[in-house]
């Protein structure tokens, strides 16, 4: 497969929603209360939707995400991240929430490849935004068991956030405003939520923009192999 | 009502009653009525207190049965074998809980509540159908599932979206649509497997004989051991009985499954001629009792899986509801944020402010 710059921001947001997508799914069944598992099955049914549109811009869906080694994989580690406890996977809903509706609402305004799916993803991400603001909310400024829980994962995850900021080739936004725009976002409601902000976003990996290189943590291989053993194991079936 | 004015005539005369045990009998004989002439019995009408608690029972099961279902799928939806089939399937468990939830609102218009409830399934003094104890150890179970669990749920359902409760039958007649859905969805599943490699088919192949028995078992006891059929119908809250449901089940069965080219794994099954019906073999009752009693494959994993679930999500309930006490008296995090937490935030509080004041998320299910 040849990859243009295109078909390469295809695959890095494309892959972003696909792993996001698959990290929620896992939520099925273990959510605090049903209306949870409702709106997480509806977030990573919008995100897996977004996955296919993208995936197939770039190439065959099934086979970018089946037959893919995890070096290939050219999403942010962010999104990689296990899921933790529920205030692990709503600060990771936050973070990359506010990034996906900054850059889709900016890739929406223009007129590049990726104008259409972003004009209709922004109203499906603007509901995920929502939710995960209002659970920071919740869970920041509700016991002190919640409140010590959201700041430890706010904190955890924070390292991955700079690499939301390194330029995608092919993606044509101005990232330095969007890294602006976006901490000015979630610092608000995590002041709103009585937890502290960093003060800029970093980069704990060994490089920024790792996840981009293809580059992952431990547990994503992990994943990967549970997501795609059974269609590795039926090469050329169709299903 | 139809004729509600001469209810509440009858009513009107049954309060004017000085003896108890006449106004019960006025009220139960306008209840009686209702139900002859096939109008639904609202939340504020009078019911008998039988009535009412067979109905919160069997309304309960049916929401713990599909909030415990979700388990099942959910085994496979991080393993799905294609991205149209994993967001089929996503869909599908995301209905469920939204089935559940339907379920326990109609429960809550009887007079308990869904704490209550859960609370009963969490401690084993209420049942969920006895389908979801039994494992699904390869992708075909998922579209077997959908064909042959949801088939049975359908076949049983339908009849109640008659139901004398108006709340249930209301929530019956949503679910039916989506559970109809979600068959169809199982049949194609299984047909693309039975229609592709050996290996697929007998993946198929075997799911079916797995599923088949325990699906006819969905139907309940035979008549003459079910224990609430007889009242059951007579408040028509069921419509026809087990053997019934379960005779047409078959029927519509078997050439469902002689288009999918799938065997059904029963040699005593044959058409039967004079009857009109296909005739089958004996279903396995002491696997069922067993199953019932907690004996199952997967009735210990199942109940741990959700009370493991509750207990863990205590701690996020216990925030939403202070977060929403706060809320109530403004003693919320945004009025005290300008002192000990909200120091070191960079500024853009006033453009998000607004935001976080609306009510929370759009409710889209």
């Amino acid at each position: 497969m040849t990859v243009t710059a295109g078909s390469a921001a295809a695959l890095a947001l494309g892959d972003d929603a696909l792993v996001l997508s698959h990290r929620l799914g896992e939520w099925a069944g273990k959510a605090p209360v049903l209306e949870e598992d409702v709106a997480l099955a509806n977030i990573a049914l919008d995100l897996l939707g977004q996955a296919r549109v993208l995936l197939s811009m770039a190439g065959d869906e099934d086979e970018l995400a089946y037959l893919r080694e995890e070096r290939a994989f050219r999403n942010l580690q962010l999104v990689e991240q296990p899921n933790g406890d529920f205030a692990h996977t709503i600060a990771r809903q936050l973070y990359f929430s506010t990034y996906q509706r900054l850059l889709y609402a900016e890739l929406a305004a223009g007129d590049g490849e990726f104008a259409p799916l972003a004009a209709k993803a922004v109203k499906e991400v603007a509901y995920h935004q929502d939710h995960a603001e209002h659970w920071t909310l919740r869970l920041g400024d509700g016991t002190a068991e919640s409140h010590e829980r959201m700041r430890r994962a706010c904190e955890a995850l924070w390292r991955y956030t700079g690499e939301m900021f390194q330029p995608v080739e092919g993606v044509d936004v101005d990232w330095p405003a969007l890294q602006g725009r976006w901490l000015a976002s979630v610092s608000a409601v995590l002041r709103r939520a009585t937890l502290d902000t960093p003060e800029v976003p970093r980069s704990g990996a060994w490089s920024a923009g790792a996840g981009r290189q293809g580059l992952h943590t431990e547990p994503f291989g992990r994943m990967l192999a549970e997501m795609q053993h059974l269609h590795r194991s039926h090469p050329g079936a169709s299903w | 009502m139809a004729t509600a004015a001469a209810h509440q005539t009858a009513r009107a005369e049954a309060d004017g009653t000085a003896d108890e045990a006449a106004r019960t009998a006025a009220y139960e004989a306008v209840f009686d009525a209702a139900v002859a002439a096939d109008e639904r019995i609202e939340p504020r009408d009078w019911m008998p207190d039988a009535y009412r608690s067979t109905l919160v029972r069997q309304i309960a099961q049916h929401a713990h049965s599909e909030i415990i279902g979700m388990q099942p799928e959910a085994n496979w939806i991080t393993r799905a074998p294609s991205l149209r089939r994993k967001a089929i399937l996503m869909a599908k468990v995301q209905d469920e809980a939204g089935h559940g939830l339907y379920l326990y609102s109609a429960a809550e218009t009887l007079g308990t509540s869904r704490d209550e409830l859960l609370d009963k399934l969490h401690h084993g003094r209420q049942k969920y159908s006895s389908i979801f104890n039994y494992p699904t150890l390869t992708w075909a179970d998922v579209g077997a599932i959908g064909w042959l669990v949801d088939g049975a749920a359908i076949t049983n359902q339908v009849p109640l979206c008659r139901c004398s409760y108006g709340p249930y039958a209301r929530a019956m007649v949503r679910i039916c649509k989506e559970e109809s859905f979600h068959q169809r969805q199982g049949y194609e599943l299984l047909l693309a497997l039975s229609r592709g490699t050996p290996e697929q088919h007998e993946m198929a192949q075997d799911a079916v004989n797995r599923w088949w028995w325990p699906s006819l078992m969905m139907f309940g006891p035979p008549d003459d051991e079910s224990a609430h059929s007889a009242q059951s119908m007579a408040w028509k809250i069921k419509r026809h009985s087990n053997d019934e449901l379960r005779q047409r089940f078959v029927d519509i069965c078997v050439p469902q499954a002689e288009s999918l080219g799938l065997r059904l794994p029963d040699p005593e099954l044959r058409w039967n001629e004079e009857r009109g019906h296909h005739d089958f073999g004996a279903i396995d009752w002491t696997e069922f009792w067993e199953v019932l009693k907690g004996n199952g494959p997967c009735n210990e994993q199942r109940m741990a899986q959700r009370r493991q679930a509750h207990e863990e999500g205590a701690w996020v309930r216990e925030a939403a509801a202070a977060y929403a006490g706060k809320q109530a008296t403004g003693a919320s995090g945004a009025g005290r944020a300008s002192g000990a937490y909200g120091a070191s935030g960079a500024d853009g509080a006033s453009e998000t402010d607004e935001q976080a004041d609306q009510p929370t998320g759009k409710a889209r299910a």
